[in-house]
């Protein structure tokens, strides 16, 4: 007879220590009852295990293989999709042994069990008693209990003060932006803007030249009307250059860049041009000067007056007409001279 | 080798008591019982994938040029956030697993404590004596969502810092404090400082998922004390409870639970794209994007904001209220508040203040569940509204029509299915058919003769077969 190889010997032996294992599980047969006390609150049944057993046997081999071919994945080849299949089968796999364990293979048992009382009014009355025991002989209880309030509310109220620490007072920041008369408007590159930059129908957005760029009273929004479009009372058609209008680019309802611009260019031109903003749709006007005309903004789109320099380059003539930003309690109140 | 460990332990702690009543702990057996437990695995799969990817994440605003291994961002000025995890998802083994994992995790966690707390609502499970556990629950929703949002902020991505900013502008909106608040919260205007990064990571990775530990723990140990409630069934009474010992049935099967949930997550996590943030880009303040879809639980918010007409009202120069303050804030305090008070309305509507082991059918009670329909269709108009620009993709319904509908439907919606639900659930008690099986009563009578028999009951016959304790 010649040697098996050695793979079979090997096959051979796990096989049989699974057998041994899975047969000493077995019940030789169902246990005796305890002789005259069957609990009469427990319903218990003994399942036949046989094909159960197998599945979960089954199963838990399988979490072995896939959690082994995890393992093997990640040091050999690591893509998140392999990956993932086998981590989630070694779980399921762990998952369907662990249920048919439970609802075929254990004894399956249903109990009733009684639920205790809840609340004893002698027991609660003790309980008061001792409390009001705790105060018998003070005779200023009622102005002791006020002070105790007191000092618990004072020590409270000074633990918390410190949180005001975590932050600047709002004084005249939040009306602050960073465009001042001559500042000129560059681009996300640094470059200056010009004239010839602005094309009717799309827009630009601009930067204080110098200034951060992340601060909500920074960004720019550039459009450019055809000549006499503009539906402004003569006194506010000012700081418009060329028809071309500068706006802020953050919404004044929740913060967002309003970065749409809806231009029919071609008939029907009904809606009418306007920046919309892609979070909750609040819609300006630009030919009214940024005013609403849908959604849920509570003020106008603020408008920054531009004029242009000697190479035509875009130029702030001041700060916003109206304060920037999503709207707060002072908002609306005269801003403070820079 | 079971002796040795429980003697070791009982001889020191006298744990064996404590044991032999927790291996036989009784669970009533319902599939909508596993809600919870669903959501208590889905917690564990978060907490474990969220120690892997807090190991990589940088919580830092500085900037930085990406030189990363992603061709279409080489070269990009980000912060140091985003590109930590970009780097995890691209360059890490098994990173973009986990990290999409937690992201799954962070969706069904969510899903199934609002079905959880649906199947607490209809069936009256919050009665007496659950009312502090329902409490308990209310909060660990409430944080699980400001959790949520936290998580995906954190990416620095084009979403989330569209997100904060919406954040930042609900904050600003709040009626007196608003302003200080937000400064108080950001360290300053928004962007805000660099501290707030660490601030929100923080919260993110340590106290918020710390008070939810502590809840869920304080939600069990209530639980444990009380049992579990149960169906009216054969043997079951508002005095006992019926079910499967927690040994050995039931800790096989609930295990089986934990580890379907973390395959399925797994799963979703390797196979199910979510959140491609190498695709968003870098966030700057001046970017944003249509078509940008938030996490499902803020999806109720987004669209609260969006439908609110523009009502900001102001006393001369003093603001009273930023408009974003009205869908964002104000209109999920008034939904949690109403959750929060829901126990002590309904006791005050059954002017009943007994204690109840057995659940009611939705049906049981047709102006209970009205309400519940009523509070979420409130929800779930915003919810859908959330999803405008999904819906004018695929409808080509413009914005501003949809905009209009569910500013309508908003109003109109709550009281219609308050009353369209009301007659439902009435029809369905007084005929007491299962909407999808039918008939299903039986009614037993004493015949003339004595005897008994069990019919089932001719249509249109109005008696109520079941003899019920209410009034």
């Amino acid at each position: 007879m010649t040697e098996p190889p050695r793979s079979r010997r090997l096959r051979d032996t796990l096989l049989g220590a699974a057998l041994v294992r899975l047969l000493r599980r077995l019940p030789a047969s169902e246990p005796p009852r305890e002789p005259g006390v069957p609990p009469p609150d427990i319903e218990r049944e003994l399942p036949s295990t046989r094909g159960a057993e197998r599945t979960v046997l089954v199963a838990l081999l399988g979490t072995v293989v896939a959690a082994a071919g995890f393992i093997v994945l990640y040091v050999a080849l690591p893509d998140t999709q392999l990956l993932g299949l086998c981590l989630g089968l070694a779980f399921v796999c762990l998952a369907v042994g662990s249920i048919v364990a439970g609802k075929k293979v254990v004894p399956q048992e249903t109990t009733i069990e009684e639920r205790e009382e809840l609340g004893d009014r002698e027991t609660q009355e003790e309980v008061v008693g001792i409390v009001r025991r705790g105060g018998e002989g003070v005779s200023r209880r009622g102005m002791l209990l006020g002070a105790a309030g007191a000092a618990g509310a004072a020590v409270g109220a000074a633990a918390i003060v410190p949180a005001a620490s975590l932050g600047p007072r709002v004084d005249a920041r939040l009306h602050r932006s960073p465009w001042r008369a001559g500042r000129r408007v560059v681009d996300a590159d640094g470059a200056p803007l010009t004239v010839a930059d602005i094309e009717i129908g799309g827009f630009r957005t601009g930067f204080p030249e110098g200034a951060t760029r992340d601060e909500l009273g920074s960004p720019l929004i550039l459009v450019k009307l055809e000549p006499g479009e503009v539906e402004l009372p003569a006194e506010q058609q000012v700081g418009m250059p060329s028809g071309i209008l500068g706006f802020s680019k953050i919404c004044p309802h929740a913060g967002c860049a309003v970065s749409m611009y809806r231009h029919p260019l071609y008939e029907p031109t009904t809606p009418k041009p306007a920046l919309v903003c892609p979070c909750h749709y609040s819609t300006f006007d630009v030919r009214r000067g940024g005013e609403l005309i849908f959604g849920p903004a509570g003020r106008a789109l603020p408008r920054l007056p531009l004029r242009v320099n000697a190479e035509d380059e875009l130029v702030a003539d001041g700060d916003y007409l109206d304060a920037y930003g999503p709207s707060w309690s002072g908002v609306r109140q005269e801003r403070p001279a820079p | 080798m079971i002796e040795s460990p429980v003697r070791f332990v009982d001889e020191r702690l006298n744990a064996a008591k404590l044991l032999r009543k927790a291996l036989r702990y009784v669970f009533p057996d319902h599939w909508s019982f596993m809600l919870g437990e669903i959501a208590l695995y889905c917690f564990m799969v978060l907490d474990g994938t969220g120690i892997f990817l807090a190991f990589y994440y940088v919580p830092s605003d500085a900037e930085t040029v990406y030189r990363g291994t992603y061709e279409p961002l080489q070269g990009a000025t980000m912060s140091e956030a985003y590109r930590s995890v970009l780097h995890l998802s691209l360059d890490v083994p098994a990173g973009l697993l986990i990290r999409q994992t937690h992201h799954w995790a962070a969706n069904l966690f969510i899903a199934a404590i609002v079905l959880h707390l649906l199947r607490i609502l209809f069936t009256g499970a919050f009665r007496k004596p659950r009312e502090m556990n329902y409490w308990v629950g209310v909060t660990m929703l409430g944080l699980a969502i400001f959790e949520g949002f936290a998580g995906y902020s954190l990416v620095d991505d084009l979403l989330s810092g569209m997100g904060l900013v919406i954040a930042y502008a609900v904050a600003l909106s709040v009626p007196v404090v608003g302003a200080d608040l937000a400064l108080l919260v950001w360290d300053g205007e928004y962007p805000g400082g660099t501290v707030f990064w660490d601030r929100l990571f923080t919260i993110h990775i340590l106290i918020v998922p710390l008070l939810l530990a502590g809840l869920i723990a304080l939600h069990l140990i209530m639980i444990m004390k009380q049992h579990h409630t149960q169906f009216p069934g054969p043997r079951r009474t508002e005095r006992n409870v019926v079910g499967t010992p927690m040994w050995p049935g039931y800790a096989l099967r609930s295990l089986g639970l934990l580890f379907a949930t973390a395959g399925v997550l797994l799963l979703l996590g390797g196979l199910v794209q979510i959140n491609p943030i190498w695709l968003w880009g870098p966030y700057e303040t001046y970017l944003s994007t249509n078509g940008a879809q938030p996490d499902w639980y803020v999806g109720w918010l987004i669209g609260g904001l969006r439908i609110m007409p523009p009502f900001e009202p102001h006393v001369g120069e003093y603001t009273l209220a930023g408009n974003a303050f009205w869908g964002g804030a104000l209109f999920p305090l008034v939904v949690f508040g109403l959750l929060y008070l829901w126990p002590l309305i309904d006791r005050r509507w059954s002017r009943r203040g007994e204690r109840h082991e057995l659940l009611d059918r939705p049906r049981d009670n047709p102006r209970r569940s009205a309400a519940i329909v009523a509070l979420l269709t409130w929800v779930a108009i915003p919810f859908v509204a959330g999803s405008t620009d999904r819906i004018f993709f695929r409808l080509g319904i413009s914005y501003e029509a949809q905009v209009w509908v569910f500013r309508v439907l908003a109003v109109a919606g709550p009281l219609l299915a308050w009353l369209v639900a009301r007659r439902v659930f009435a029809n369905l008690q007084r005929r007491d058919v299962h909407p999808l099986r039918g008939w299903t009563g039986r009614v037993t009578r004493r015949t003339a003769s004595g005897g008994f028999e069990t019919v089932a009951r001719a249509d249109g016959d109005e008696t109520d077969p079941v003899p019920r304790e209410r009034p």
